[in-house]
């Protein structure tokens, strides 16, 4: 038999799936060690990039390139460009979304390799059929096409998974998907009928006025009263992430009760199944492979691509968040270096089609040289206790004892975490806590998502540590043998060359925790650093505008207590009891209203104050600022204001509270917007002269603002404490959450927005009750 | 029986604890074997008529000025200036001295016909006083026929409309005064002379001034030249005031000054340990401390405090004398010194002091760590006239809580000062040219002093200043039972106990070091020989 090399020279191979992991792979080796052959990437055109501009960028700028760049020096570019063509064209289209260019290109290809997938283990039901189960059909479909009658059609090598026949304990050999005793297959057509009339029952479903009311208070609790269109925008985002969520679900319990381990499987033994049936003429081959990792030795050892299967599973160990994974120790986990089934694709691509029709070539290690489950648990183990990840504060973290507990028992746990959880969250966000304790509900938010990750890797990976199933690899083995011996040192896919520990160990874990962004070294400076930077841009003396919201954020006190205090400084003490005693009773639905709209609260709020004589008001606003809010004060907030003056920069106040409550501030901002009430013969009408700034206002009048002074969103620093003022936040470059509630920390952390915490002046005298004379009122007593 | 003069213990076996005060609080402490404890003088008889006293003063006034009856004519302008809240301490029973003073005035005034009055009080660069200090210190009677008028006013240092440029002194220093006050027929001035700094040409030319005009004298160079600002004579601080009174004097200003003093009659009935010797303590002195010390264990410091300030103090007059300023003043500090006066033979290697919850500056507020520094570095150890207490090199232990607050009202500046400033440097000359401009001129202090119940901006300056004398003069400054961080961050020496302090003075002044206690207050001045 020829060398592999010799057979494929001068050939033109197709290649889908390239910006994949195994596709950029294959693409390398066959630029690598083919040098006679030509490579045609199917690669579907992005959004902003052209598919040639892709191939590029995603392909050859990958580090799978950095040996052939080597290797070739100078002569790289122009190799690449007379050897690797890129073809424009997508597997989840029929007819692959084909231009003529690309259908004569594709006319012109000897061998077809077929490695698109959606190999995301929860991808949507009806994106896995598209992909997975009609792909293969599809390339058959037009290759039929695009040769002319007579020509000799190209050899199409599908790969596929060792997964779609791995239902059953005992050995799982290299035949045909049709042939196996164990699966009961579905007739491949209703099954893509059905996937497809989900996506639009699921759809139909999740626009019932029932659903949509749930979806609307979800987004609710999450950001509070943020104004409509904010929460339009959220609402609509739950509701797609809830079909998303539905179709995953709806592909896993599909694929589960038919016996695959998930939607994944499941769509690509029902592709294996069409293909058959749609080939018509063209030749087929399948390659299976188990669980690709990372490479053993070609390009280099420890090369990888994305971040899927067991990867992040490791990290999460790594990093103390998944304390227990399910499986047995004894119990073999199939994983296969990526170079291995790259180098058997290629060596089943040279050997050309089976006269005898279809047949199937598996690359797997489980039949030949298994890695126990066990083992590499204590491997994965023993590294990360020499070589420990670090938290956000420097500190190592110390990977958990694993006791391979079962799968329900794993679930059952996580589950109930999860649950708990997210019923602290609730409670949190409902709490009126902020500052550091609302820090640590959001950080409940972080642990009940870390949880659902885990939870989540357990239902979706759990299958795969328990696998029983023996996939048998004669039939590859028998190829590799055929080889000669440069062959066989050059594309070898033999199993039994990995020493476990070694590539566990010195290969993969390293390269897992290169590609993972983690902290592999002690010290916190770079969390500091990303602090520092943001108050740098907050404080640096570029021309900037600084808007602050007045309550919790400068002042730790509300419009509720300013009237209280204006109220009762002019009466008897027995009539301020009253009143305190009224505002107390009423407190439970102002605290309502104000939650459901701030506007409406504020409006309803000021009519008490019809009537009020207006001058006194406007006199008493210095006393109350003196006797209440100066003591409610953060000063680290005031002398924030006052460093944006001195920087130069614009400083501008935006509040509900009304305009003689905040005259006081005055020399502190160049601009105050504040509500302001209708004044008729000097007393106050108790109605707004124009609607308190609020919710998406406050975000106008920002950007109002920053226009008159000529700066961008860039140079907009603001100030708030809660979601009520996230569209104002949104507006600006630069926002900082003050003291923030629950739902804000949660945002603010989520996006990465600077935290301040200011705090009232340690010491202070406490006002108990905003009730003006209460200081007098005491002494009297303690005379 | 007259009341016995101030006493030098020596502290033997036989010697009971001493009361240290410790902020809102006291603790009793054992002195090693050989110390010294100063005891100030006991109050002396109060005057059995002040009504008439106060009358009698008025009709037979010092130097060469006619009565007060003669100066009041009708159609004239007059001007009744008065000291702030920081006098006397802690705030006395109604009637406050200066109700009684500024009444007999008032009905001098009524009487001749004069129906233009304004009352202003001296707060200089200090706090506005609230309408209850001001119904507390005048009496509900004048603040009701005055408060109403707008007849009642506050001297505003920030206020250019109101202030008249009088020219500057031979040292070329500005004199800035209250308008008002100037273009008066004649102003007079109702002092309260609680310690020897106050009073005399001070009165005027600082309480009714601006910080153009006290900057000459509010300084690091006057301040590290005063010694001691307690002792008129050897104070640059006061030198520089009465040059400015003569400017006053020669630019036609009619002063007619009345002032005070007050027996040493500081706490009340059942704090009546704190007045008293603790050789000396009876049962219910005993019971007393017992009770209190126990009781303010168990007490949140934002309790204490206001139960603290809330102490109105027995104080009594003793003297009244008006008249022409430099005869009054000198009147006075005979006066002054009768009730404060203890000879005390030689220096100390370390003073102690148990610092109290007041000073000047907190009253009704705060006792923040600027203000423990310039009560126990400024006040307290100024207190001499000669020597200071303690040696040049010696070292000054204080007993404070010093706790890291600051009333956000009345000393917005101080928190700023001390966050911004003092984390920098705590050298005085530094302090002064780098960052004094720029806090004096705020715009945001200015607004708070004048609108709000805000010490002026450059005010913590002033009482790190006031401290000048004693950082040049001492190696060592330890803080007993402080806040660490805010004794660390004044510059001082953190200790945990007494004893433990007394241990860390030894490595700088030596073994077996003298040891001298302060018992004040009731305050004292110590006649170093």
């Amino acid at each position: 038999m020829p060398v592999i090399a010799d057979s494929l020279a001068g050939t033109r191979i197709a290649v889908t799936g390239a910006t994949g992991f195994l596709g950029t792979a294959l693409v390398e080796r066959l630029l690598r060690s083919v040098p006679g052959c030509e490579v045609v990437a199917l690669v579907r055109p992005g959004q902003q990039l052209s598919a040639a501009e892709r191939t590029r960028r995603e392909i050859v700028r990958n580090d799978c390139f950095d040996r052939l760049r080597e290797e070739l020096g100078d002569r790289f570019e122009e190799e690449i460009g007379r050897r690797l063509f890129t073809l424009a064209g997508d597997v989840a289209r029929d007819g692959l979304g084909l231009d003529d260019d690309g259908r004569a290109l594709l006319a012109g290809c000897d061998v077809v390799i077929h490695s698109a997938a959606t190999v995301s283990f929860d991808a949507p039901l009806d994106g896995a059929v598209e992909v997975n189960l009609l792909g293969p059909s599809r390339i058959a479909e037009a290759i039929r096409e695009v040769r002319g009658t007579g020509a000799p059609l190209p050899h199409l090598v599908a790969v596929s998974t060792a997964y779609v026949n791995s239902g059953h304990k005992g050995d799982a050999a290299e035949d045909l998907i049709t042939a196996s005793r164990w699966l009961s297959m579905p007739a491949w057509r209703g099954e893509v009928r059905h996937a497809r009339r989900a996506r639009a029952d699921v759809e139909a479903e999740s626009r019932t006025p029932e659903r949509l009311k749930e979806f609307h208070a979800r987004a609710r609790r999450e950001l509070g009263a943020a104004g409509t269109s904010l929460l339009a925008d959220r609402t609509e985002h739950v509701r797609e992430q809830w079909v998303t969520d539905r179709l995953v679900q709806l592909g896993r319990s599909r694929a589960q009760g038919l016996g695959w381990p998930d939607a994944y499987a499941y769509t690509k033994s029902l592709g294996e199944q069409a293909l058959l049936e749609t080939r018509g003429d063209v030749p087929v081959t399948f390659v299976r492979p188990s669980i690709v990792e990372s490479s053993l030795a070609e390009p280099r050892p420890g090369w990888i691509r994305g971040f899927r299967m067991a990867e992040p599973v490791i990290i999460s160990y790594a990093r103390g968040l998944l304390s227990q994974f399910p499986g047995v120790p004894e119990g073999t986990v199939d994983v296969v270096p990526v170079d291995l089934v790259v180098a058997a694709i290629i060596a089943v691509a040279a050997r050309g089609p089976d006269a005898a029709g279809p047949c199937v070539f598996q690359i797997a290690s489980g039949a030949r040289n298994p890695l126990r489950y066990g083992l590499l648990v204590d491997l994965i183990q023993q590294w990360f206790s020499e070589h420990p990840l670090y938290d956000n504060r420097g500190q190592p973290i110390v990977v958990p004892d694993w006791h391979f507990p079962g799968r329900g028992k794993v679930q059952g746990q996580l589950r109930r975490a999860v649950k708990l959880l997210s019923g602290a969250e609730r409670v949190a966000n409902q709490l009126p806590i902020r500052g550091e304790r609302a820090e640590f509900a959001s950080r409940l938010e972080e642990r009940r998502a870390g949880a659902e990750r885990a939870l989540d890797y357990v239902e979706l990976y759990g299958a795969y540590a328990e696998t029983e199933a023996r996939f048998r690899i004669d039939r590859t083995l028998e190829l590799f043998d055929s080889l000669d011996e440069e062959d066989r040192a050059r594309f070898c896919v033999d199993p039994a060359v990995v020493d476990w520990q070694h590539y566990v160990t010195e290969v993969h874990l390293p390269s897992v925790v290169e590609h993972a962004r983690v902290r592999t070294k002690p010290g916190r400076r770079t969390l500091a650093s990303r602090e520092t930077r943001a108050t740098q841009a907050i404080l640096s003396d570029e021309p900037r505008i600084a808007v602050f919201d007045l309550e919790n954020t400068l002042i730790a006190s509300n419009v509720v207590e300013s009237y209280a205090w204006l109220a009762t400084r002019h009466r008897e003490r027995s009539e301020r009891a009253r009143v305190v005693g009224q505002l107390l009773a009423e407190a439970p639905r102002l605290l309502a209203l104000d939650r459901r709209d701030r506007g409406d609260f504020l409006r309803s709020f000021y009519r008490r104050y019809d009537g009020a004589p207006a001058a006194r008001l406007r006199l008493d606003g210095c006393e109350l600022w003196s006797d209440l809010l100066a003591l409610r004060a953060f000063p680290d907030g005031l002398a924030r204001v006052r460093r944006h003056r001195l920087l130069g920069h614009r400083t501008v106040l935006i509040t509900g509270a009304l305009d003689f409550v905040v005259e006081p501030l005055r020399p502190l901002f160049d601009e105050i917007v504040a509500a302001r009430l209708g004044e008729e013969g000097g007393r106050f009408t108790g109605e707004l002269v124009a609607a308190p700034p609020t919710g998406e206002a406050r975000a106008l009048l920002v950007e109002e603002f920053a226009r008159c002074e000529g700066l961008d969103k860039g140079q907009i620093v603001a100030y708030a404490d809660s979601t009520s003022d996230l569209p104002m936040l949104e507006a600006a470059g630069l926002p900082v959450a003050v003291n923030p509630e629950a739902k804000l920390a949660a945002i603010a952390r989520r996006r990465g927005w600077p935290v301040e915490q200011w705090s009232r002046t340690k010491g202070a005298p406490a006002r108990p009750l905003a009730v003006s004379g209460l200081r007098a009122g005491l002494r009297s007593l303690a005379k | 029986m007259s009341p016995r003069p101030g006493f030098v213990l020596e502290v033997d076996r036989s010697t009971p604890p001493t009361l240290f005060w410790h902020g809102e609080g006291f603790h009793l402490e054992r002195l090693p074997v050989g110390s010294r404890v100063i005891y100030p003088p006991e109050p002396l008889p109060a005057l059995t008529d002040p009504d008439a006293a106060i009358a009698d003063a008025l009709e037979h006034p010092l130097g060469d000025t006619p009565p007060l009856r003669a100066l009041l004519r009708g159609g004239m302008k007059l001007t009744i200036a008065f000291d702030d809240v920081s006098l006397p301490l802690p705030p006395m029973r109604a009637p406050d001295v200066r109700q009684r003073v500024i009444e007999a005035v008032l009905d001098l005034a009524a009487e001749a016909g004069v129906d233009d009055v304004v009352l202003v009080a001296a707060l200089a660069l200090h706090r506005r006083m609230t309408d209850d200090e001001l119904r507390h210190a005048l009496g509900e009677r004048i603040f009701n026929a005055f408060a109403p008028h707008d007849l009642l006013t506050q001297h505003d240092a920030e206020d250019p409309d109101n202030l008249v440029h009088l020219g500057l002194t031979d040292e070329g220093e500005d004199v800035e005064l209250n308008r008002r006050a100037v273009e008066s027929d004649l102003l007079v001035y109702v002092n309260i002379n609680l310690v020897a700094m106050d009073g005399g040409h001070k009165s005027v030319a600082t309480g009714l001034s601006s910080y153009k005009s006290l900057r000459h004298h509010h300084n690091v160079r006057t301040m590290e030249h005063s010694r001691s600002f307690m002792d008129r004579h050897h104070s640059e601080l006061h030198t520089s005031n009465w040059r400015m009174g003569k400017l006053i004097a020669e630019a036609g200003v009619k002063v007619f000054q009345i002032e005070t003093t007050l027996n040493s009659n500081t706490f009340p009935e059942q704090f009546g340990f704190l007045q008293h010797r603790e050789w000396e303590w009876t049962w219910k002195d005993r019971a007393g401390f017992a009770a209190s010390s126990k009781a303010l264990e168990r007490t949140p410091p934002e309790l204490a405090r206001r139960i603290f300030h809330s102490i109105r103090s027995p104080h009594q007059l003793t003297s009244v004398q008006a008249g022409e300023v430099g005869p009054v003043h000198d009147r006075t500090l005979e006066h002054v010194h009768r009730q404060q006066l203890v000879t005390v033979e030689g220096q100390t290697d370390v003073l102690t002091m148990g610092l109290p919850f007041i000073s000047p500056y907190n009253v009704n507020s705060i006792m923040n760590p600027i203000l423990v520094a310039c009560l126990g570095l400024g006040y307290f150890f100024n207190l001499y006239r000669g020597r200071p207490l303690v040696r040049e090199g010696g070292v000054v232990i204080m007993s404070h809580p010093t706790p890291w607050a600051f009333h956000p009202v009345h000393h917005p500046s101080y928190v700023d000062f001390f966050e911004q400033v003092l984390s920098e440097t705590t050298d005085l000359h530094e302090i002064e040219a780098k960052y004094e401009n720029a806090f004096a001129t705020d715009p945001w202090y200015v607004h708070l002093y004048r609108t709000s119940y805000a010490y002026h901006g450059v005010h913590p300056f002033y009482m790190w200043y006031w401290c000048a004398h004693a950082l040049s003069h001492v190696s060592k400054v330890i803080v007993v039972g402080g806040d660490r961080a805010a004794v660390r961050r004044l510059g001082f020496s953190p200790a945990t106990t007494l004893a433990d302090a007394l241990e860390m003075a030894e490595d700088v002044v030596g073994r077996d070091p003298s040891i001298t206690h302060l018992h004040a207050p009731p305050l004292l001045i110590a006649d170093v020989q």
